[in-house]
């Protein structure tokens, strides 16, 4: 645990003069200096634009590029490497299916699913879909636990329905979904299924052809890589359906002022100059997570969970927000009485990072009536000693405002 | 005069040692705010960009404003009854003139900073706000 710890140079600073707890992991992870290592040695030595270049720089750096893909391929278990597209994160992965699938697929008076713990990312770009398209868009309930009621997918479900786009993990509750529950019964009624699995990557073994789901998004910077990057994983025969999501370099075949050929995939929906450098850093972060071990992580995690609620129902007038049977890498609670903010605000005079707030999914703050929780969110670097910290700041609020 | 207020608010505030003081001396300071009446809780009077909901009012009389505030996080009600204790029974220009280095002086930056969700800005733009328009009006 020690020398997993001291792999990330972050945890070694303090905040406030105190020792850097950090407990928001959900919103972004930390880093450890060998995906920092990575990124810098690329622009030290490899720095080039790639897939045009014939001199040696830019084979390397597009060589370097290529077998991330291959990397993210085998990592989510892909078919095929044609089915990773780069995005900038778990958001632009959404907004490209949103956009070039629903232009095809989705037309008046149809419908697309999502469901009642959506985070904002998950349901602003089908909205605005639907609006491009006329379509309607409808919402799977949740019950008081935080859990998705999937006993009313059998009325939801019909041949309007275009898309069905669901969390695999809620970033708000920590709620893990049955999201094969729901694919296979999408499927049933010929209905492709888009997992956001923004939460769960760096927490869970995810592995696309088993869950046999059609698109799944995810971003490096929840995955112990860097910001600005993410990927789209899509089935084959969607994607070579799809028209393209932007116009640009490397995703055309052949340009001329009448009329444009496009790319084959992947470099179809990658237009520009990608984000190389930190496609290396995601390459480094999946190399740290197989070193580490995907249920070690889970382990880990599952047991700082278990000693946080532990703690904090020991301690007293905490209310949990969310309490669901299957629970990955988030707990949510609200201190009795007490604002979000004002104990955020006393929480972080700790040196502790936690998130306070509707951590974007104001739909499921509305539906339990609060303006938001207070998320402690966890990875494999954090300590029992950490939520021992959490505690003491906790009953400092506690004195404070109650 | 707004600069003997600052003044004054400076010179409470350089006694606290520590930052737990100056937190539950804005606590303190929150349950001093005169009660804004529950019709002026309109969507008019929600100042945006704050994680907790400020509801800031003001009226006019005899050439001075008059605030009142409120918001459901206690931190947030005690900066605004900073702010209301600053700027209430001023006239519209010596608001808009008003100095507001005080605000880095009284250690309480961080709270203009955009992470924290831009609560102390909002409510001192909202503030200016409603002094641009009062002196518009005259």
């Amino acid at each position: 645990m020690h020398s997993l710890r001291s792999q990330f140079p972050i945890l070694k600073t303090s905040v406030h003069n105190k020792p850097l707890v950090y407990l928001d992991n959900a919103a972004t992870n930390q880093k450890p200096l060998r995906v920092i290592n990575a990124i810098s040695n690329y622009y030290i030595q490899q720095n080039s634009n790639i897939h045009r270049g014939v001199h040696a720089l830019s084979q390397q750096a597009t060589e370097s590029y290529e077998h991330v893909r291959e990397q993210v391929k085998t990592f989510i278990n892909a078919k095929h490497s044609h089915e990773i597209i780069f995005t900038r994160g778990t958001t632009e992965a959404i907004n490209l299916v949103a956009y070039s699938f629903c232009k095809k697929f989705v037309s008046s008076g149809d419908e697309i699913l999502i469901s009642a713990l959506e985070h904002h990312s998950n349901i602003v770009p089908w909205q605005m879909a639907c609006e491009e398209q006329g379509a309607t868009l409808k919402v799977l309930p949740m019950n008081l636990n935080g859990e998705l009621m999937t006993e009313a997918l059998p009325q939801l479900l019909s041949n309007k329905v275009k898309l069905v786009a669901i969390a695999h993990i809620s970033n708000a509750l920590g709620t893990v979904n049955p999201i094969k529950k729901i694919i296979d019964a999408a499927h049933q009624l010929g209905i492709p299924v888009l997992i956001d699995g923004a939460q769960a990557v760096a927490h869970t073994k995810v592995d696309v052809q088993a869950l046999d789901c059609d698109f799944y998004c995810f971003s490096g910077h929840k995955m112990y890589g860097p910001m600005g990057i993410g990927v789209l994983y899509g089935k084959e025969q969607w994607l070579e359906s799809m028209p393209p999501y932007q116009g640009g370099g490397e995703m055309i075949d052949e340009v001329t002022f009448k009329k444009t050929t496009y790319n084959v995939l992947p470099f179809k929906f990658e237009a520009g100059t990608p984000n190389v450098g930190d496609v290396i850093g995601l390459g480094e972060a999946l190399r740290f997570i197989s070193d580490t071990g995907i249920s070690t992580i889970a382990e880990t995690e599952e047991v700082l969970i278990k000693y946080c609620e532990e703690q904090l129902l020991a301690e007293g007038g905490i209310t949990l927000v969310g309490t669901p049977e299957k629970k990955s890498g988030v707990v949510s609670f609200l201190i009795d009485n007490v604002h979000p903010y004002d104990a955020g605000t006393i929480i972080d005079r700790f040196g502790v990072a936690v998130r306070t707030g509707h951590h974007c999914a104001q739909p499921v703050m509305d539906f339990f009536g609060i303006p938001g929780t207070i998320r402690a969110s966890f990875a494999v670097y954090n300590t029992k000693a950490e939520i021992d910290v959490l505690i003491k700041a906790i009953q400092q609020v506690k004195t404070m405002f109650c | 005069m707004i600069k003997e207020k600052t003044d004054q608010l400076v010179s409470e505030f350089s006694l606290f040692d520590e930052w737990m003081d100056k937190y539950t001396y804005l606590i303190e300071l929150g349950k001093t705010v005169p009660p804004i009446d529950e019709d002026k809780k309109k969507e008019e009077n929600l100042i945006k960009g704050c994680q907790s909901r400020v509801w800031l009012d003001a009226t006019l009389a005899e050439g001075k404003i008059h605030f009142t505030a409120d918001s459901d996080a206690i931190i947030t009600k005690g900066i605004a009854a900073l702010l209301i204790r600053v700027f209430n029974h001023e006239t519209p220009e010596a608001i808009l003139e008003a100095d507001l280095s005080f605000l880095d002086t009284l250690g309480l930056k961080e709270h203009l900073s955009p992470t924290r969700s831009n609560g102390l800005l909002s409510m001192v733009k909202q503030i200016k706000f409603y002094a641009m328009a009062f002196q518009a009006k005259s």
